[in-house]
């Protein structure tokens, strides 16, 4: 044992030890980690409701479970995977941890803040999942009146008020990025010389500070009129119930770039490492990210097509939603330009990225099908929609996050994953992932409409077909959760920089000193620069 | 950054005023003004808003950057408003085909 014999280099992890050293921590990175273990349970709990909802599904009839509780069932796997897991997952553990090491800093802007919003997120999480115990919510994660206000029987109000809560864990660790980002950059790190990780997160933080204080507004105004009897939603007590969609959509449609913009920062980081070159028009990559975030406040009547929306507004949205696609496809297109004469290695984050770049393609490109009005009147609200998003969130979002965490995995922890199982569990993903959802395309395509458990026998081959790739993807998921856990002990022993990246990240030991840095780093070349990374590896042998 | 502070005379007089719109809003209630009752009451609410940005926020001495979040948040309320008016608005202004 060389190791044993050599004195223990202090860093984040030994520096102090104890279940208060944790809690009360305001080191970002103790924080991330804190993230990573709260959004994983949520991840295998929004899960567990998938696998449900999918056993159910493998025949036409309703034998599993009752209309009330499959009702209740993808309410909670909506309600888990996007506000407990999607909405933090990569902003505030890959984000935290990295994007103060990346522009130089010792830490956030606001530490105390920081671990705040944690634990805002764990009391919000609580409500919910006590919601979800006493007998669940059944109005869709969407919450649509008058439904929610004035005729479901469920928890709705515990579950409100704990994304209500969550909601407010958004806001500040946005907040806590754009400050740190303005004021905490090292000397020398210009905005134009900032990795592209750190814009992709500006532009997602612009969003979580504008746009989750309507969802809280929406929320509270459900509330008001369920608890109170206010008039705002219900028909019956003076209300416009296609308010609440206004109101519910100018949130969440920009919430799924809150989930998408953060796994495309990552992607850039991944594609410009593995093929050692600068990422192909790093300028527009970078403000494509901001474009996204602003177009994309511009667009959310496409969720309403049919919702009564007049039609003059549905042909605005209808237009306006093209234009988000020119920024998402000047970034596909530039990732790929990237590639070309690169020097590439198939590790696995880089397997990741290229799942990304193909079923984010898939995803936005359906994306635009559904933004075309004709269409999405014969598709709207049936699988189809259910493969679009998934698509970008789980082939997009997920891949890019798993993608970001064997990618720093070596950095956070200090260990090397296992490339061999990590190779066979993203392909593994990427298969179980297409099987699972190509079919409900299909299935949305021949009229299957979402969130019912009884359908006619003619869709049953291509049900079947989408449960067993669920079955396929689940492992695929619970692969890295071993391997991970065990690299933990008896993972290879990772060196400062194990792929020649350039980021200011790796320049720092592997895992980080308490302060991140031992000197503050001075940034004299633009990001990408391998000229630099190469003499440096030169010099050290 | 705010080297400049207000004397304690400005917010005493900007707090005055806060309280005599309030009491205005509040009487203006009473009078039947038709549709106007809503316009004035929103245009009361503007001006309070105002008051309280300018001076207690201390906008009024603040950095570029600050009045530029400032005017950014107030863009995206304009652009949820606007964007919600276009479908109200025209409810109905053209129709459905096979209807
Ligand atoms: C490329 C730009 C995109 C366009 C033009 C687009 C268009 C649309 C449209 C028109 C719908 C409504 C379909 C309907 O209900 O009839 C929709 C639904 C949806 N999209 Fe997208 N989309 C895009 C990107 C994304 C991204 C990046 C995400 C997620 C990260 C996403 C997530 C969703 C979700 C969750 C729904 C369903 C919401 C629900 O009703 O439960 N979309 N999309
Ligand atoms: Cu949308």
């Amino acid at each position: 044992m060389i190791t044993a014999a050599v004195q223990e280099r202090e860093h984040y992890l030994n520096a102090s030890y104890g279940i208060k050293s944790w809690l009360l921590t305001k080191d970002h990175k103790r924080i991330g980690l804190l993230y990573l273990a709260t959004i994983t349970l949520f991840f295998f709990l929004g899960g567990a409701f998938a696998t449900l909802i999918r056993i159910e599904l493998l025949t036409p009839q309703g034998d599993l479970v009752s209309s009330e509780t499959y009702n209740k069932l993808f309410t909670m796997h909506g309600v888990t995977m996007i506000f407990f897991f999607l909405i933090p997952s990569i902003p505030a553990t890959l984000g935290n941890f990295f994007l103060p090491m990346m522009i130089g800093a010792r830490d956030l802007a606001f530490p105390r803040l920081n671990l705040l919003s944690w634990y805002l997120l764990v009391v919000g999480g609580l409500f919910s999942l006590f919601a979800m115990l006493a007998g669940g919510v059944d109005t869709g994660w969407t919450f649509y009146t008058p439904y929610s206000t004035s005729y479901s029987n469920t928890w709705v109000i515990a579950t409100a008020v704990g994304i209500f809560i969550a909601g407010f864990s958004s806001i500040l660790t946005g907040l806590n990025f754009i400050v740190t980002i303005h004021r905490m950059r090292a000397p020398g790190m210009t905005w134009f010389r900032m990795p592209l990780f750190v814009w992709a997160h500006y532009a997602t933080s612009l969003i979580q500070v504008l746009g989750t204080p309507v969802l809280a507004v929406t929320l509270l105004l459900v509330l008001c009129e369920r608890l109170f009897h206010i008039g705002i939603f219900d028909p019956a007590l003076g209300g416009d119930p296609v308010l609440f969609q206004h109101l519910f959509w100018f949130y969440s449609h920009p919430a799924v770039y809150i989930m998408i913009l953060p796994a495309m920062g990552v992607v850039s980081e991944i594609i410009s490492t593995f093929s050692r070159k600068p990422i192909f028009g790093y300028g527009f990559v970078a403000f494509s990210s901001v474009s996204i975030a602003v177009l994309g406040f511009l667009v959310w009547g496409h969720h309403m097509f049919v919702s009564t929306q007049s039609v003059y507004a549905g042909m605005v949205f209808s237009f306006l939603s093209y234009f988000v696609a020119i920024p998402s496809a000047i970034k596909v297109f530039n990732w790929t330009a990237t590639l070309y004469k690169g020097s590439i290695s198939f590790a696995t984050p880089m397997l990741y990225a290229f799942g990304f770049i193909g079923l984010f393609t898939m995803g936005g490109l359906t994306g635009l099908f559904l933004a075309c009005l004709g269409i999405d009147v014969h598709v709207t609200d049936t699988y189809f929609v259910v493969a679009h998003f998934h698509y970008i969130m789980v082939g997009g979002a997920i891949m890019g996050f798993l993608g970001g965490l064997h990618f720093w995995w070596p950095k956070m922890t200090g260990r090397m994953y296992p490339e061999g199982w990590a190779k066979l569990s993203a392909l593994t993903i990427f298969l179980g992932f297409n099987l699972t959802f190509f079919p409900q395309f299909i299935l949305g395509y021949l009229g299957m409409p979402r969130r019912y458990h009884v359908y006619p026998e003619e869709f049953q081959v291509l049900h079947v077909l989408s449960t067993a790739g669920a079955s396929v993807l689940a492992v695929g998921y619970m692969i890295p959760m071993i391997y991970l856990i065990w690299s933990l002990r008896y993972g290879q022993i990772a060196v400062a920089n194990p792929w020649g990246a350039t980021g200011l990240e790796w320049k720092t030991a592997s895992p980080p000193p308490l302060h991140n840095f031992d000197e503050t780093p001075i940034v004299t070349h633009e990001a990408y620069d391998y000229t630099t990374v190469m003499e440096e590896v030169i010099e050290v042998g | 950054m705010s080297e400049h502070i207000d004397s304690v005379k400005t917010y005493v007089l900007v707090f005055a005023a806060l309280i005599c719109a309030t009491l205005a809003t509040t009487a203006v209630a009473f009078v039947d003004l038709g549709p106007f009752s809503v316009v004035v009451a929103l245009a009361i609410a503007v001006c309070k808003m105002l008051l309280v940005a300018l001076f207690f926020m201390h906008v009024r001495h603040s950095t570029k950057l600050t009045r530029l979040v400032l005017l950014g948040a107030l863009m995206w309320l304009g652009i949820l408003i606007l964007m919600t008016l276009t479908d109200f608005s025209t409810r109905g202004a053209l129709g459905v085909p096979g209807r």
